[in-house]
């Protein structure tokens, strides 16, 4: 089998994700799919919480390869994403010199075991395949982006003082990002893009089911049905599949079967982190108002 | 299939989505590995390796539909006069509400189809056929469907929030109904007429596109939709301007190489860049008429950003001016502007603009706030209604702040026409900019706050 022909086809990649506790619509699947096929990296795009970090572990796990995860957040550097040197142990080496010329502890000081791996370069020099996850892209500044994006294109780093480390295999890429910045249009050639949104209502049922499996089928379609109706309000900030997870859950810890005006009137908290979207879902559901 | 891949490749071009060559090859090859009898997965296919903005898609799916959509050409084109339109019409209004209930998106699609073929051909001409929502809409009853379906589902001992969640299941699925019957009529006017004339009447801007003046109440909404992302996106571009031009620090990789001549010693230590402060930012608006759109829009990116700034303060005016600060100071800034209307005092004699006795207000009460840290940015199209300008007031103002701009929502072409006083008002400030859309607006306050 061809390193990166990993699926049959969607139909296949839905199943083995599945098997993982990963719930993929079609949608996803295809672009998982031809993300394998194409050996591209693959930019996931959408709301916090939709499942685009998870998507990444899951293919992971169903590959059965290693996950290398860079969390990029503000001021994330090269040192951080590609590789440094570990300044301690070069001072100490050059303040431990005899009578060797500056020349030859120069070129010790900046060779393999002072070199300290970042994700990126891990994954690039790995012998065995992984999936590189560079979680919340959209975090880094333009610069370390651009950085990013010569590594994704190449699949090569070159270390000025070592020369260029070109990736055995090219890693299965996924890219994350909340869209709190517009990505580069070049980084964005470079990938296949997938949008990802809150998932429909049968699929977010059956992503109930399948992590809050003691819940009743009945009390989890009312608790998405609900939650689906409260993101169609203009919020702060609305509710992912992790507070529809959470919501049931504290749902059950409860003992509550069934939803009625007091019981959401009471929870919603969970779904809901700011007063004035508590407000607002209240008032949409009505909630305030006299049963009738 | 490659030679209407092509045409759909430039109408998408045409349409604004910047298509690279080398992202249509990678379509080619993504179109070898599914099957190529699946639509949606054929959908898929090109959206993952063309489309790389979510705001694109809406017009991804419209060209898809009518360039690659199934059943293009003669399949579907059956000659399909009904006999009877009026019964045909009951028929399927009946399975329309058996279909709301049980929610099956693909149903509802193929009942959009057949509807079109039996009541949506207005005429036939030999130059092609037109087709009507409107008139399937009517033929259909629609403004009678929902609440038959409802009765119908109405199941005694129903909780009434079960009722409600109910109610707005089936009006977003009536909505979906209607954009699919929509969708249908233009892609069977595109079968005889072509899709690139479909596509040339049918293509809408994306929100962030969209002329501030010209927008209908509609396309509003739809901006109102985009506002809460673009903020967010624009405060982290703007924090990160900020951070990349304030950052310091200690630089280790050139103090390590700088202690080889020390002995190790980290002796000479090497530092990155440091630089400015943040402004202070007083905004004014002019919130009457058509103009206030813009504003609204402004202040709402503006106050997402107050973070970014030492202090905001707002104020609005039509012939008189209110200092509105206060508003944004407890409440979400999309909630603050609502509420701006009325609440702020800012029409004292006919409602109609007063730049000049604004202006003039606003320098008189808060002149001596002004200083070498502020900013000062005026919304609004100058247009004065021949009233004084007295620019003389804002001549004032810009010697006393660091800045002064001046966005300005008309074409630059209509400046000076009429009442405006664009130019007398424009040789005070550094800059008066046209802004039609929040694009513009995004891009203004990027660069120059
Ligand atoms: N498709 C899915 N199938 C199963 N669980 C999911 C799915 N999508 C999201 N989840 C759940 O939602 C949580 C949040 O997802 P996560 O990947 O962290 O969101 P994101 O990275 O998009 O912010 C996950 O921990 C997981 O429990
Ligand atoms: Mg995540």
């Amino acid at each position: 089998m061809k390193p990166s022909h990993r699926f049959s086809g969607a139909e296949e990649v839905t199943r083995r994700l599945a098997e993982t506790g990963y719930l993929a619509g079609i949608g996803i699947a295809t672009v998982v799919h031809i993300a394998d096929r194409l050996q591209k990296p693959l930019l996931v795009e959408g709301p916090a919480g939709v499942g685009k970090t998870e998507l990444a572990k899951a293919i992971a796990s169903t590959l059965g390869i290693e996950l290398i995860r860079l969390q990029c957040y503000e001021g994330v550097d090269e040192t951080k994403t590609l590789y440094e040197w570990n300044y301690k142990k070069q001072l100490l080496r050059i303040q431990a010199q005899g009578d060797e010329s500056w020349d030859a502890i120069e070129e010790d000081i900046f060779s393999e075991p002072f070199l300290l791996e970042r994700p990126v370069l891990k994954a690039l020099r790995s012998t065995e395949p992984v999936v590189l996850l560079i979680d919340e892209v959209d975090k880094l500044d333009i610069e370390a982006e651009a950085l990013l994006l010569e590594v994704l294109s190449d699949w090569q780093v070159s270390i000025p003082e070592m020369g260029t480390v070109v990736a055995k295999q090219p890693p299965f890429v996924v890219l994350t990002s909340n869209n709190d910045r517009e990505l580069s249009e070049a980084l964005k050639r470079r990938c296949l893009y997938l949008y990802m949104d809150y998932p429909d209502a049968e699929r977010e049922k059956a992503i109930v089911l399948k992590r809050v499996p003691e819940i009743t089928e009945t009390l989890a379609e009312q608790v998405v049905r609900l939650v689906r109706s409260i993101r169609e309000l203009d919020l702060k900030k609305s509710p992912s599949i992790s507070e529809t997870l959470d919501w049931s859950r504290t749902l059950l810890a409860l003992n509550i079967d069934t939803l009625d005006d007091d019981t959401v009137r009471q929870t919603l908290p969970v779904l809901l982190k700011f007063q004035t979207d508590l407000e607002r879902a209240a008032g949409h559901l009505r909630l305030n108002a006299k049963d009738n | 299939m490659l030679p209407r891949l092509l045409e759909f490749e430039r109408a998408m071009r045409s349409a604004g989505i910047p298509v690279s060559v080398s992202e249509s090859i990678d379509a080619l090859k993504a179109l070898e590995h599914i099957p190529l009898e699946s639509k949606d997965s054929v959908r898929s296919a090109l959206a993952t390796t063309m489309v790389k903005s979510q705001s694109h898609r809406p017009t991804f799916d419209l060209l898809f539909d009518l360039y690659l959509g199934a059943g293009r050409g003669s399949v579907t084109s059956i000659t399909d006069e009904v006999e009877d339109p009026e019964a045909a019409g009951q028929d399927l209004m009946d399975e329309l509400v058996d279909t709301l209930a049980t929610g099956d998106d693909a149903a509802l699609a193929a009942l959009a189809r057949r509807a079109v073929s039996a009541l949506g051909r207005v005429r036939s001409s030999p130059t092609g056929d037109w087709f009507s929502q409107y008139q399937v809409l009517q033929g259909m009853e629609l403004n009678i469907a929902l609440g038959r379906a409802l009765r119908r589902t109405g199941v005694e001992g129903d909780a009434p929030l079960e009722d409600r969640l109910r109610r707005e299941e089936f009006e977003a699925r009536l909505e979906r109904f209607r954009e699919m019957v929509l969708m249908e009529t233009r892609r069977r006017v595109a079968e005889t007429r072509g899709a690139e004339a479909v596509a040339r009447y049918a293509v809408r801007p994306r929100p962030e596109d969209l002329d501030f003046l010209s927008a209908t109440s509609n396309e509003i909404k739809e901006l109102r939709r985009a506002i809460r992302p673009l903020a967010r996106k624009l405060a982290s571009r703007v924090a990160m301007k900020r951070r990349r031009s304030n950052r310091g620090g200690l630089d280790m990789r050139r103090t390590v190489r700088r202690s080889l001549s020390t002995g190790g010693v980290p002796f000479d230590t090497a530092f990155r860049h440091r630089a400015p402060h943040r402004p202070e930012l007083f905004v004014l608006c002019d919130i009457s008429g058509s103009v206030s759109r813009f504003a609204r829009f402004a202040l709402m990116l503006v106050h997402a950003l107050s973070a970014q700034f030492t202090k905001v303060r707002s104020f609005a005016f039509i012939d008189t001016l209110d200092e509105v600060t206060r508003l944004f100071e407890h409440e979400d800034f999309v909630t603050a502007v609502d509420r701006m209307n009325s609440e702020a005092n800012v029409t004292w004699l006919d409602g109609h603009s007063d730049y000049g006795t604004s202006i003039e207000k606003f320098l008189k009460n808060h002149g001596k706030d002004l200083g070498p840290r502020s900013t000062v940015l005026i919304l609004g199209d100058a247009r004065n209604n021949y009233r004084a300008t007295k620019d003389h007031a804002l001549q004032e103002i810009a010697r006393r702040a660091r800045h002064v701009y001046w966005l300005n929502p008309e074409p630059v072409a209509d400046w000076d026409t009429g009442d405006s006083a664009a130019s007398e008002y424009a040789v005070h400030v550094d800059k008066m900019v046209e802004i039609r859309n929040l694009r513009g607006l995004e891009d203004f306050i990027a660069y120059e706050l």
